[in-house]
């Protein structure tokens, strides 16, 4: 079995293991702990031939998964630069949710465990697919563990939150399954590689049409996910409902579902339309960062905030990818592992707020840096690298969104600089009222942070300086693997840099140093 | 051909599988006199045993392939899944009845006879080569079936939903024996082949064909329940005993569905310029019809009921492909569709309780919470209703929109697909029941599932995973039968 197999079924198989086990012990929680661990150390083996395979596929899978006469499905799988770190972000975070369910879910806890298990399943899945097939597969398996954890651990109207949830996705994707099906008809596969190698070579065409009705069919799916405005409805209340794990995951990892699809597989599948519609997702992008950040300012409740400062954040991702610049695409990658870092540790600690005061409304709160001054580091911290304060992770991803929409439209990085500057005023804003002042009595007692507590919130914040401070680490393989995707698109025909600087990466063994050629 | 009438051995093997329906239907109705109270499960178990015995000559068939008695009935690949097919809806619909059977205390041979019976009429529908072995298959299926759902005398609601499906299932047949005339009238024969080939002919009256075609399609669309000749449908599913509605929604529909196929893709494939307009139109009513109308149910049956129409419906896109593919994709559509199906009103007929009380979706509120392991196989069913991946639903439904995309039926593909994402609202209402909601009256009083019932279950749920995870085998068997079709 070979290595990426093994990662992705590790959760599979920990899931089935779980689901045997006795409901009330503790052996879901060790089984699940040690399925994810594993997991997690499983895949950093995928760094090393990721890094030094550049922009090509490596940890490749090929088996034939079904045949039939009408139909081939190959189970094809694969890494490089882009879905790399997703994909050990993704088993990263999973552990730490499963460390903080122990002590936040109170009942069905074999359930939830196994549920989170059977997410990470499907999640990998997304993440490494390289067949159009598959990747629907997993993109709706994803789908259902996380739509039954927010409905049935949630709060308050669970249900029809969970409800909204899950067919507004359901309604995105079913354009994209058309959009598959379609795709095979016209190819005679579902392999994404095939599929890209017919395009290149000539062998299949497709009219500026077809093009733009497939791109807006895949659209339809990744808007919803990531969301764009104005698809982002389903996403507040979600996000304010769902259980602090599940809250966690949504926003560290599932939003990147949608983004990831924008730029592997509209962007090359369909070039013709993504260039077409560029300028008006662009717009929308910068609308929700903006508008994303001007909703948030009014909040009263603080997952909401941090809800509505996602969208404006995950704004700054769509925007980098419909630059078409290799800066935008970077920065786009980029950030987001460090939205996925910085915003998951940020739901975190307002699950870890919520346990201890019951609440979630910022008037509830007030001067609790006195009697927790753990807790009010550590989501300064957090705060401060969602705001995107360099030598923190955000910062990085930002300034390259912003570099490459520059370069795209200056006008474009006028206005997402707007979001920047907003988002710093409502955060502090909220900080200044829930942190600092004076306690009052119901909060003068409140508990820091327990060491218990801290386990999973210290490598999100090593991370979050990791990536601020040493991009070198990540850069080069996610620019390779970038910029492979912009050659696809065939589309950045006036200015293009590779940021490769070469003082340190003799480790890393990417040959391109510091390359700026001009078509 | 008219020399000798007397059929080979051979022909006898074919039709094997109905002559030991029979046999063990009648031994039923027998031993029904001479057991008492105590005894009458015996008589489930023998009819059991019967069904697999009909399995298993379903199977030795296979290796002999052909016509039967003068090409009245043809055992291909197409008929073998068929009869197949509906000797698992029945195998299921049997095991889930025992408990429900003692639960109402009604326990009887004739029950179990008038399945087996039942199972005979679908088994010739599914091999029928001939218009008036099409008509008698049909007949013997219904009229069987028109019982069942009054099954339980003394349930008003029983005996509403059988005079309904008796009355408007009589109608649908006279429309079909006035089709099956005029196909007589202008083919002279009944035979579906022969009737191909007169159809062939250029300038042989296609309107008159078509019209017979209409009617025939009417004739059938009724028992298929599809729009706009669908309102017995959830009128009957709601009063029937729940395994009956179960048994009905599958079994004679999958075999009306085999004679549709059958009829619409060989007899009259070359007027099919005319019938496919009207099947693309009744296709798309059905799914729009079904789905709009099971968003406002509360009735967990009633809710299935309009949930069949809709399928029916995607089957019908199927038809519309005409093409060998679609043929395939109906047939997988099929056998997914009677898994999940028979699964979900099995677990409803379980909660139900005595005399049906609870079979609104509040009903099922909690039952995650009290029986973890039934709610999650309903999960599964309902998961696979609307069409998740890894579920037979789902490669079902992709199947069928492939078949349609491949024919070019872009615009029915599209609002087929988003049909399909609306459905996912009124299913998505079960599990947010049984998940999401406090445990109710109706599920703290639940007894554990009865083994029979665990088995039925438990039995649907890994098919219905089979289908959606390793789907090779049956991919293969469906699409090698139905490019018997040319």
């Amino acid at each position: 079995m070979s290595l990426l197999t093994a990662v992705l079924l590790m959760p599979l198989i920990g899931f089935f293991v779980v689901l045997f086990t006795p409901r009330k012990s503790k052996a879901p929680y060790g089984v699940a702990l040690l399925a994810s661990l594993v997991t997690f150390f499983l895949s950093l083996s995928l760094i090393g031939p990721a890094i030094a395979n550049g922009a090509r596929f490596s940890s490749v899978v090929d088996s034939q998964w079904i045949d039939s006469p009408g139909l081939q499905i190959r189970l094809h799988l694969g890494i490089d630069g882009i879905n790399l770190w997703l994909i050990l972000l993704t088993t990263l975070l999973l552990p730490l949710g499963i460390w903080v369910s122990e002590s936040m879910i109170k009942d069905r806890r074999k359930t939830f465990f196994a549920l989170l298990l059977l997410f990470e399943f499907g999640l990998i899945g997304v993440f490494c697919a390289l067949d159009l097939f598959v990747f629907y597969v997993f993109w709706e398996v994803a789908l259902v563990p996380m739509y039954l954890m927010v409905g049935g651990w949630g709060a308050g109207k669970r249900g029809s939150a969970a409800v909204k949830f899950f067919v507004y996705t359901m309604l995105g994707s079913v354009f994209m399954l058309g959009s598959i099906i379609y795709l095979h008809s016209q190819a005679g596969t579902f392999d994404y590689v095939e599929i890209m190698n017919a395009l290149q070579s000539g062998r299949l065409t497709l009219t500026a049409t077809q093009q733009l009705c497939l791109f807006l069919g895949f659209l339809a799916a990744f808007a919803v996910k990531v969301p764009i405005f104005p698809l982002h409805t389903w996403l507040p209340d979600t996000y304010t409902l769902a259980p602090t794990p599940a809250t966690f995951l949504l926003a560290a990892v599932m939003s990147k579902m949608g983004a990831y699809g924008l730029i592997r597989y509209s962007l090359t599948l369909a070039p013709g339309g993504a260039h077409r519609c560029a300028p008006w997702i662009a717009a929308l992008a910068i609308v929700g960062i903006v508008y994303g950040a001007l909703i948030a300012l009014v909040q009263s409740n603080i997952k909401r905030l941090i809800a509505y400062s996602s969208i404006s954040h995950l704004g700054f991702i769509v925007l980098g990818i419909f630059t078409f610049r290799q800066q935008g695409a970077d920065g786009a990658v980029y950030q987001m592992i460090a939205h996925g870092l910085s915003t998951g540790a940020l739901f975190l600690l307002a699950g870890y707020m919520e346990q201890r005061r019951g609440s979630m409304e910022i008037a509830d709160f007030g001067g609790i840096a006195t009697p927790a001054p753990g807790l009010a580091t550590a989501f300064m911290i957090a705060l401060l690298a969602s705001i995107g304060l360099p030598v923190l992770c955000n910062f990085v991803g930002e300034f390259l969104v912003l570099q490459g929409a520059a370069l795209a439209r200056f006008s474009w990085a006028v206005w997402a600089a707007l979001g920047v500057i907003l988002s710093a005023a409502y955060m502090l804003w909220m900080y200044q009222r829930a942190f600092l002042g004076k306690a009052t009595q119901q909060n003068a007692s409140m508990a820091d942070l327990s060491r218990r507590d801290w386990i999973p919130v210290l490598p999100l914040i090593a991370l979050m300086v990791w990536l601020g401070v040493y991009t070198q680490s990540f850069m080069p393989s996610i620019s390779s693997a970038t910029s492979h995707v912009l050659e696809l698109t065939g589309m950045n025909d006036t200015y293009r840099v590779r940021v490769t600087p070469g003082s340190q990466p003799s480790a890393l063994r990417t040959t391109p140093t510091k390359v700026i050629y001009v078509r | 051909m008219f020399g000798n009438f007397q059929p080979h051995a051979a022909e006898y093997l074919r039709f094997l599988p109905e002559i030991v329906l029979c046999v063990f239907g009648i031994a039923v109705m027998m031993l029904e006199a001479v057991t008492n109270e105590k005894q009458k499960l015996s008589l489930g178990v023998i009819s059991l045993i019967g069904i697999v015995a009909a399995f298993a000559a379903n199977l030795w068939s296979h290796t002999d392939l052909g016509a039967a008695f003068q090409n009245m009935l043809v055992v291909d690949n197409y008929g073998i899944f068929f009869r197949g097919l509906v000797l698992v809806v029945g195998l299921l619909c049997v095991l889930a009845s025992f408990s429900y059977l003692q639960r109402e205390g009604a326990q009887t041979g004739e029950y179990y006879a008038l399945i087996l019976f039942s199972l005979v009429g679908q088994c010739i529908l599914a091999t029928a080569s001939d218009l008036i072995m099409v008509f008698i298959g049909l007949e013997i299926s219904s009229i069987a079936t028109y019982i069942l759902a009054g099954f339980l005398r003394d349930d008003p609601r029983n005996n509403e939903s059988a005079l309904k499906y008796f009355l408007l299932g009589s109608f649908a047949t006279a429309f079909l024996l006035y089709g099956i005339a005029w196909v007589y009238g202008l083919a002279g024969s009944t035979n579906l082949d022969e009737i191909r080939r007169v159809l062939e002919q250029p300038q042989r009256m296609s309107i008159v064909a078509g019209l017979a075609a209409g009617l025939i399609f009417v004739g059938l669309a009724f028992k298929v329940s599809v729009a706009p000749f669908q309102m017995w449908a959830p009128d009957v599913y709601q009063g029937a005993a729940a395994p009956i509605s179960a048994f009905m929604s599958a079994g004679p529909k999958a075999a009306a569905f085999a004679v549709f196929f059958r009829l619409f893709m060989t007899s009259f494939r070359p007027i099919d310029a005319r019938w496919i307009p009207l099947v693309w139109g009744c296709a798309l009513l059905s799914m729009i019809v079904g789905n709009f109308a099971a968003l406002v149910q509360t009735n967990v049956k009633r809710l299935l009921g309009y949930s069949s129409i809709a399928h029916a419906g995607y089957i019908l896109v199927a038809l519309t492909a005409a093409s060998s593919i679609g043929v395939s994709a109906a047939m997988f559509y099929l056998a997914s569709y009677a898994l999940m199906n028979i699964g979900a009103f099995v677990v409803i007929s379980y909660i139900a309780a005595r005399h049906e009380r609870h079979v609104r979706i509040e009903d099922l509120a909690g039952l995650g919470y009290r029986e973890p392991v039934t709610a999650a196989l309903l999960a599964i069913f309902v998961f696979s209703l609307i069409g998740v991946p890894l579920t037979g639903g789902f490669f079902a439904k992709f199947y069928v929109f492939q078949a349609a995309l491949d024919s070019h039926l872009i615009w029915l593909t599209v609002l087929g697909l988003i049909n399909s994402a609306i459905a996912a609202y009124y299913y998505l209402k079960i599990i947010v029941a049984i998940y999401m909601r406090e445990p109710g009256e109706a599920v703290a009083e639940l007894p554990a599932p009865a083994a029979s019932l665990r088995a039925a279950i438990w039995a649907s749920a890994f098919g219905t995973l089979i289908l959606g995870i390793f789907p090779s085998s049956l991919l293969s068997f469906v699409s090698i039968s139905a490019s018997s079709f040319r």
